[in-house]
């Protein structure tokens, strides 16, 4: 622990901390339809918008009819990416000659931008043209960040009303939220980006002549194409020839190896600073290259690395803030807001503890740089994957395969739990508030009361979809999961042997269901089963929380306010925080412990020991 | 529903076009304009010939000059051309992982002429996250010092001074960890070569 570490993520939280109400404020006006800063210049495009798209901003619609927009919104925006994925060989734009998407990787990528996962089966810079990437997938983080904002705002005005039985209008709602705080934002952040090293060019790749050639060994190819192979006798594990019943050795076609000279190297640029800074800002965390945040052209110094890390928390720690001023009620905000800021910081701190132990395995060489980068080191590689995982962010800048058995477990942790420490943009705090519901009701059982939220009394309607909108991702994690161990084609893709490999396949099916898209990265994903489950993971844990916030507010919003008495549940304040904290990592807990165990509690334990897999 | 339908359609266009068109126009105009170097990659010209970026590694195994980080992605290239980055996700119990630093580490002491239980430094033993990785730590730099400088027969004092001129301390004091960027170290070192002998 050195004390310019400490400066760090003081100032990284204090930063963010100090940027909660200003950016909170500002996006609650924007929502409420008052006047801001950037109404002068964008109020005519909102205009515009809405006359090129044919909606009515004074239209109000039932709950069930917004989210039958999201659901739309979200399909049109899949099939129309997955249609530019597998054509892109022939769209503009395609500097490097790549090849289509198969069809499985398309669906899987399709659905993972337009639902704000982004988990990436592929590396972009040897797979993504540059239309695909700025016109098909940097438009999905676009619209799935304001789209899950949109839900936030809906269900905020929703608990607002009392006796009404609509809850705003979707179109209205994502218009401003793109144009307003999306755009903007996004402009801001790139900018520095582009100062610090991240590229912004359309040209193709630059070829460099490397200083030192070196000579790699390639299957060798006749003039067609083929590989050329040759006959070799068989050995055995020992070395020896293999003798058939004949009594002749037994024969086996090698391919022939031939010395190759490598004399250049691609540059893999492209426009990447505009792409980058909506990635960080909305919880997207889908990375231009294949290792995102850790590549340097996506994070090239260690100030660009402390902006994107900003970017993680800053809009999502305004949500908080916009949500209380939304609801009328900031005390109950900063309340959920510190809840959500302790386990947080509880979870970073146990990871940045394990990783900074040695490893009897690697002969305890310290500092444990496997998979890290030198310009972040270990400190900021642990806040970062912390961070990602706390947020719906999901990029990285280490590979968190390589962390050690305990500081792994906390990005998935934060990620089983639901992504709710801030969460990801909009589905933090509507996540959070299936949480809040059941401690209401548990605490009203507790007292003997009738549960209330905000002075609406809650019933079996409201409970039901609180409980559907928790376990719903958590199914679509463990049972995949599950099944995934036991089919060939499941065990076949995993990088690592033992209860690692098993934490490899949990987390991919963690990430999923939750929305989050950051990997244990070794896994082979991009394979028609992981591709495919995989998919159908992230569409589960998308729309299954999205249908039950809208649910509940919507059935809130058409009841009668009744005024707080004496025997109200305060829901702010030291008892209602610790109660709600305690909830959520029992029903985790409860959940995961059991999978937790196999995979990186027993790897613990077995590290300590020396195995090695 | 149809109303809903053709809604959606529309939006997705009219936000292809602000979000996918026109936003990153805008931005590559701005980046292009203010930071030319830096939106085209940190190229790295010597002699008149692109070498490199100075954000990108590559491989150097002689012995005159530094060497960088280990790879799992050999450094970007291979045999057809682009190698996407990689790190080598071996987990912590990994064997291969295991085999891969103590091979690492017995060849850094036999290249440098160390007994077998010598510290070396983490960062020259473990890969990097993204195959890439341009720098070294200070103390990975400052521990190739003698060979380098034998190799090439200049001083070490020479060498350890252009080293020392090329750690990039923590960004404004305390940001990130210090780093050695070692394709512009070595290109420096070549410079120093030429300068003598010519």
């Amino acid at each position: 622990m050195k004390f310019t570490e400490i400066v760090q993520i003081v100032l990284f939280f204090g930063l963010g901390i100090a940027l909660t109400p200003v950016l909170g404020r500002f996006m609650a006006r924007v929502f409420k339809g008052e006047r801001t800063i950037l109404h002068p210049l964008l109020f005519p495009i909102e205009k515009l918008v809405y006359r090129l798209t044919g909606i009515d901003p004074k239209e109000e619609m039932s709950w069930a009819r917004y989210l039958w927009a999201v659901v739309i919104m979200t399909s049109v925006g899949f099939a129309s990416l997955m249609a530019i994925l597998m054509t892109q060989k022939w769209l503009p734009l395609n500097t490097q000659g790549l090849d289509n998407l198969s069809w499985h990787l398309a669906f899987n990528t399709a659905w993972s931008f337009t639902c704000n996962a982004d988990w990436q089966s592929y590396s972009g810079e040897a797979t993504m043209t540059y239309l695909s990437q700025t016109l098909g997938l940097s438009v999905h983080q676009f619209l799935s960040g304001s789209a899950g904002l949109a839900i936030l705002v809906a269900v905020g005005r929703a608990l607002a009303r009392a006796s009404v039985r609509t809850i705003g209008n979707f179109w209205v709602d994502l218009t401003r939220c793109t144009l307003y705080i999306v755009i903007p934002l996004s402009v801001i952040w790139a900018i520095p980006l582009a100062w610090q090293g991240v590229p912004q060019t359309w040209k193709a790749y630059p070829t460099a002549n490397l200083v030192e050639s070196y000579t790699a060994q390639v299957q060798k190819t006749d003039d067609k194409g083929n590989l050329v192979t040759a006959s070799v006798p068989k050995v055995d594990d020992k070395g020896r020839p293999v003798v058939g019943a004949d009594g002749k050795p037994v024969m086996v076609d090698q391919p022939v190896m031939v010395d190759q000279k490598v004399e250049t190297q691609p540059i893999p640029v492209g426009p990447v600073a505009s792409y980058e800074s909506c990635k960080q800002l909305f919880t997207n965390g889908g990375g231009w290259y294949g290792v995102n945040s850790a590549h340097p052209f996506e994070n090239p110094t260690p100030l660009a690395g402390f902006l994107e890390m900003l970017a993680i928390i800053a809009v999502p720690m305004a949500q908080v803030y916009m949500f209380g001023l939304l609801i009328g009620n900031k005390r109950h905000a900063w309340c959920l807001f510190a809840v959500m800021l302790g386990l947080y910081v509880l979870s970073f701190g146990v990871a940045w503890y394990a990783e900074t132990r040695p490893n009897p395995v690697v002969d305890n060489i310290m500092p444990l740089m496997e998979g890290k980068e030198q310009r972040f080191g270990v400190m900021n590689s642990v806040l970062w994957g912390v961070s990602a995982t706390a947020i719906d962010n999901g990029s990285v800048n280490s590979m968190h395969d390589s962390w050690m058995p305990i500081a792994g477990m906390m990005p998935m942790w934060n990620i089983l739990i639901g992504e709710i420490m801030f969460g990801g943009i909009g589905c933090g705090v509507y996540c959070m508030l299936f949480h809040v519901l059941i401690t209401v009701f548990i605490a009203g059982l507790m007292i003997g009361r009738t549960p209330e939220y905000l002075g609406k009394k809650l019933g079996a309607w409201e409970a039901t979809w609180a409980v559907i909108g928790v376990l719903l991702p958590n199914a679509a994690c463990l049972i995949p999961t599950a099944i995934s161990v036991v089919l060939p084609a499941g065990v076949a893709s995993m990088n690592n042997a033992g209860p690692h490999g098993l934490s490899e396949v949990l987390y991919a099916f963690g990430e999923a269901a939750n929305n989050n898209g950051s990997a244990f990265a070794g896994l082979n994903a991009n394979v028609p089963w992981y591709d495919v489950a995989l998919g159908i993971a992230i569409i589960i844990g998308r729309f299954a929380p999205i249908a039950a916030a809208l649910a509940i507010v919507g059935r809130l919003a058409s009841k009668k306010t009744v005024e707080p008495s004496a025997g109200t549940l305060p829901v702010h304040g030291w008892t209602f925080g610790l109660t709600l904290a305690g909830v959520i990592i029992v029903v985790a807990a409860l959940t995961f412990f059991p999978a937790l165990c196999l995979g990186p509690l027993i790897e613990h334990g077995l590290m300590q020991a020396g195995r090695v897999f | 529903m149809i109303k809903l339908i053709t809604q959606a359609i529309r939006q997705t266009l009219v936000w292809t076009i602000l979000a996918g068109v026109l936003y990153p126009i805008a931005i590559t105009i701005l980046a292009q304009l203010a930071f030319p170097h830096q939106a085209n990659g940190s190229l790295v010209e010597s002699k008149g010939r692109l070498v490199g970026s100075a954000l990108l590694a590559q491989q150097f195994t002689g012995t005159k000059y530094f060497w960088p980080r280990p790879s799992a992605a050999t450094y970007g290239t291979g045999p057809t051309g682009l190698n996407a980055g990689s790190g080598s996700n071996f987990g912590p119990t990994s064997a291969q992982l295991q085999t891969n630093v103590r091979t690492n580490a017995k060849a850094l002491r036999d290249a440098h002429k160390l007994p077998a239980n010598a510290p070396v430094p983490a960062d020259l033993v473990f890969a990097s996250a993204s195959g890439v990785d341009p720098h070294i730590s200070p103390e990975a730099a400052r521990f190739q010092i003698a060979r380098v400088a034998a190799a090439r027969g200049l001083g070490e004092d020479k060498v350890r001074a252009l080293v020392d001129q090329y750690i990039e301390p923590r960004q404004w004091g305390f940001l990130g960890e210090a780093r050695v960027n070692v394709l512009l170290l070595n290109l420096a070192l070549d410079e120093a070569d030429t300068r003598k002998s010519g």
